[in-house]
């Protein structure tokens, strides 16, 4: 009873842990299914086909290609601009401030389905043929404030004495920048870039607004799913998943290990002795 | 007479980064801003203005301008109930995600010791399958026949006899959804709180229970305004669960918007209950942001 | 750079100041740093002494006034182009570059060829030559504050700036590169210009000390002058701990100023009083104090100030102890007793005599009260200790 209560916290957080999970292990049990009709959502027997010929249905893996592409690309140019307003936002003065702040917050605010609409609304006015550039423009328009809350926040985060340091130690603005500001708040704009792919890559309502024809990864579930989706689509999710999760494990057993490195300190030398000596 | 007590902590110099004045601040915003300018806030200006719009007598799916504020009227009359539902749903589907989430942040930011790494990315690693894909995943799970339907049933529990395509499972998709938007910023506020500081409260007497309340809870305050904002939002303007795992009974705002837009072509009803959810989630977030007293979201 | 080609040259400031809106942080400053000194700049937080070594460094612009070394002006030079580094307070270290490459950052961003044997040389000087490839975050306080010293060093400034560079570091470590970097500056001869607020830490490694309040110096001189001779109230607090005791003058008896003060009179020799008004300080400073079993009193001579009291508190440390004296007007003194003799101590309750060398007492204008520069929180501190004695229930 005391063991319970005192572990009480620990065995709710990994009830919900599993339950985070739940739907992950049926996309990836269904993936070795070989369901009994239409509708693959429950287990029938197992098979390894879908896994081996992964592209076997036709759309399922150029919708994957396309979600690719919209990504790189709406990530690169997002990132971009993005950065640069944080840099913009954190060192320097300019007029309009507030209204800056608002037009990155509003979007963070509103929900999907507004701001599809709303591009829709513009694109169909402006008889703006849609399609991959249309899903483009759209995912690094909502990319962006992502970017900037992520990099703003590394930029705010960084002692300003290691730019002096460097002011001090002979390094021009130019050189500041180069050698100390920006290799300090790249982790960030990786960072901001990962969450930006990843939101670009898993995007359904904006995209399937602004798309025309164009099929996504995601449009093309959303159209299976009411004739059924093929096993396939399970795997190459699994597929996604597994690789996305071996990544952030890498770089988190990568900081354990620089983590664990401080952990062991070194001697302390006396420097007296050393001095008179030289 | 001065003590000569040694002063721990050096005096801080004013040392924060100058922000510089000049042309290069606005070359930096100025890319960015109009990319945000242009696809984000002009957007919403047509959006207005095809909210407004009439329809051409004859040409069924054509519209011309106009200032037809009838739409919005018309609109909210046929629509009320998708509104009021999508409101209710996301409004128990955030307190659910918050009851479901605290336990977790808390565990994560006080007593997960060299786990915590590793938890965080857990928190986050089902946001790497598919959306769409983890919702449909629920269809199974709630399934008629699956052992979570027949256990309920048994204990006559479900007034349906079933969760599938009830209201019940698209709150349960919704909650489970967004559910890591409530961990995370929950775990940040909860990780600046100092442990010692409710060993303190324990040490003035306060109840594990007393300390909660007078102490951890109001500290995590900005987690819990900012994770249920980042909850209720997305979750007010969903369709994907409504659709997946709901009937046609369970349609949220999302659906209604969707469908008029790209199926029906009745832009300016689609519009305008655009611009109402928008105004609605503005209005909810400025208010509940004074009340709750945390305005740096940003 | 100060290389053999080149001898050290003197900084001077001249009538610099600058002011953050309408408050001045350095008010018309006017000061010589001898080349190859060790100077100290000492004060409370908030007194300016930071800003002064920013502006040396060119990190903040003055509002007024100029910097040179030797004849050359360096006001409008920016920071990366002036022959001046700094040890940054907490140090600064780049986190993403190792203690090789965080030394070298100098060297490098002025193309200077053979990086690495001048590394290598300064390291080894610091004794961290095995840590050249970590990272500043691997290394324990101690050894981060003497990557900081190398990394400036190695560039051989004119002048060093170094800002609280020990603040950081526990009492023990602190002493032990006290003496590290008095050591340093001696074998490089360099200008060291060193801001701190601990008054125990500028007296050990400056020889000249300059005590900042306000934006202004008040006082500037070797460590041991300021100590014995303060010439403000400011000083006199700031600087160690004095018995300050408010007074009127009261005429002359040959070479010594006399003050009389709750109908005591004190003799204070006619050049150490720097009183100039009607109002007058009479100091001294704890250690120099004896203090007497009131039978005792005949044993006081008759050159000496004196006080009666009644002893209230005694705290036995080991080197000394230290007596709080209760006046008969209500002012508790301060005397600190080496302990040299075993036993005879006074104890709490005793009718003494406390009494002084006139040689030690000092006079200050008074027209500011006697407890400027008091740290505000001991000020408090000892309010509300009278506070809690005021209320203590009758028992």
């Amino acid at each position: 009873m005391r063991w319970l209560r005192r572990n009480l916290i620990g065995i709710i957080a990994i009830l919900v842990l599993v339950y985070l999970f739940i739907p992950i292990a049926v996309v990836i049990a269904l993936s070795f299914n070989n369901p009994s009709g239409k509708f693959n959502t429950s287990w029938n027997e197992f098979s390894l086909d879908a896994w081996k010929n992964i592209c076997g249905v036709p759309g399922v893996c150029s919708s994957f290609v396309t979600s690719i592409q919209i990504g790189l690309v709406s990530t690169l140019i997002a990132t971009l601009l993005g950065s640069m307003i944080a840099f913009g936002l954190v060192r320097y003065r300019f007029r309009g401030r507030g209204t800056t702040n608002l037009l990155i917050f509003l979007p963070m605010a509103t929900p999907e389905v507004v701001m599809g609409a709303s591009l829709l609304a513009l694109f169909l006015n402006l008889r703006f043929p849609l399609g991959m550039g249309t899903v483009m423009v759209a995912h690094i328009m909502f990319i962006i404030s992502f970017v900037v809350v992520t990099v703003k926040a590394r930029l705010q985060g960084m002692d300003p004495r290691l730019e002096e340091a460097a002011r001090d130690l002979y390094a021009s603005p130019r050189a500041t920048f180069r050698y100390v500001t920006f290799p300090l708040v790249l982790p960030g704009i990786i960072g901001a870039a990962l969450l930006g792919f990843s939101l670009s890559f898993d995007d359904f309502i904006i995209s399937f607004f602004n798309a025309g024809t164009l099929v996504t990864f995601p449009i093309f579930i959303w159209g299976a799913a009411q004739r059924g989706i093929p096993v396939q689509v399970n795997a190459l999710a699994t597929l996604v998943f597994v690789v996305a999760l071996l990544i952030v494990l890498g770089a988190q057993f990568v900081g354990n290990r620089r983590r664990k490195a401080l952990e062991a300190p070194v001697p302390e030398p006396i420097l007296v002795d050393r001095l008179s000596r030289s | 007479m001065v003590a000569v007590v040694p002063t721990s902590a050096a005096a801080q110099p004013a040392s924060v980064m100058a922000q510089r004045r000049g042309r290069t601040g606005y070359l930096l915003l100025f890319p960015g801003m109009a990319w945000l300018a242009v696809f984000f806030a002009i957007p919403f200006v047509t959006l207005f203005l095809t909210s407004l719009q009439k329809p051409i007598p004859g040409k069924p799916g054509k519209y011309t301008s106009g200032l037809q504020f009838s739409n919005y009227a018309d609109a909210l009359v046929e629509y009320w109930p998708q509104f009021l539902r999508s409101f209710v749903y996301a409004g128990i589907a955030t307190l659910l995600a918050l009851v479901i989430a605290y336990p977790l942040a808390y565990f994560i930011a006080f007593r997960a010791g060299r786990w915590r790494g590793l938890m965080l990315v857990l928190v986050i690693a089902p946001s790497f399958a598919s959306f769409l894909l983890r919702t449909y995943a629920w269809k199974t799970i709630l399934a008629d026949e699956g052992v979570i339907t027949s256990t309920l049933n048994s204990l006559h529990l479900l007034p349906d006899g079933r969760i599938l395509n009830t209201g019940i499972a698209v709150v349960a998709g919704l909650t489970y959804n967004f559910l890591p938007f409530m961990i995370l910023p929950l775990y940040a506020a909860l990780e600046r709180v100092d442990p010692r500081l409710i060993e303190a409260a324990g040490d003035l007497y306060a109840s594990p229970q007393t300390a909660f309340r007078k102490v951890t809870w109001p500290l995590s305050m900005p987690g819990v305004v900012a994770g249920t904002l980042l909850t209720f939002i997305p979750a007010a303007g969903d369709y994907i669960n409504a659709e997946l795992l709901g009937s046609t009974k369970d349609r949220m705002i999302g659906n209604v918007i969707q469908t008029n837009f790209i199926e029906f072509r009745d832009y300016p009803t689609a519009s305008a209950l655009s611009i109402v959810l928008m105004a609605a989630i503005l209005v909810l977030v400025f208010t509940y942001i004074r009340r709750a007293g945390t305005e740096d979201l940003v | 750079m100060a290389d053999g080609s080149r001898p050290v040259e003197d900084l001077h400031l001249r009538n610099l100041s600058k002011k953050f809106g309408d408050v001045a942080a350095v008010d018309d400053l006017t000061l010589t740093i001898p080349a190859g000194s060790f100077f100290a700049l000492l004060g409370a937080s908030g007194c300016g002494k930071t800003t002064t070594l920013r502006m040396v460094a060119g990190l903040e612009d003055p509002t007024g006034g100029t910097i040179s070394i030797g004849d050359k002006d360096i006001t409008g030079l920016r920071a990366f182009e002036r022959p001046v580094n700094t040890v940054f307070q907490s140090y600064a270290l780049f986190p993403h570059l190792d203690i090789f490459e965080n030394v070298a950052f100098g060297l490098r961003r002025r193309k200077v060829k053979d990086v690495s044997a001048q590394v290598e040389q300064m390291l080894a000087l610091v004794e961290l030559g095995p840590m050249a490839r970590r990272k500043p975050a691997q290394l324990s306080g101690g050894q981060q504050q003497r990557v900081a010293v190398a990394r400036a060093l190695i560039n051989r400034p004119d002048v060093l700036l170094l800002d609280e560079p020990l603040g950081a570091l526990d009492l023990k470590l602190r002493r032990q590169m006290q003496i590290e970097l008095k050591r340093i500056q001696v074998e490089v001869g360099t200008t060291f210009v060193h801001v701190t607020h601990d008054q125990e830490e500028a007296m050990t490694m400056a020889d000249t000390v300059a005590v900042m309040n306000s934006g202004r110096i008040e006082q500037l001189g070797h460590p041991a002058d300021i100590y014995e001779l303060p010439r403000t109230v400011f000083v006199a607090n700031f600087l160690g701990q004095s018995n300050l005791i408010q007074g009127a003058p009261a005429g002359h008896s040959g070479d010594d100023v006399l003050v009389s003060a709750f109908g005591e009179t004190f003799a204070v020799p006619a050049a150490r009083s720097f009183a100039v008004g009607t109002d007058v300080i009479v100091g001294v400073r704890p250690e120099k104090m004896t203090i007497l079993d009131l039978v005792d009193e005949h044993r006081v001579p008759e050159a000496h100030n004196r006080v009666h009291g009644r002893v209230t508190d005694v705290s036995y440390t080991g080197v000394s102890t230290q007596y709080l004296v209760m006046t008969p007007w209500d002012q508790e003194l301060i005397v600190f007793e080496q302990n040299v003799v075993v036993g005879d101590r006074c104890e709490v309750g005793d009718e003494v005599v406390v009494h002084w060398s006139t040689q030690h007492t000092f006079g200050l204008d008074g027209s500011a009260g006697t407890s400027v520069g008091v740290d505000p929180e001991v000020l408090a501190l000892e309010a509300a200790a009278q506070a809690l004695i005021a209320d203590a229930p009758e028992s």
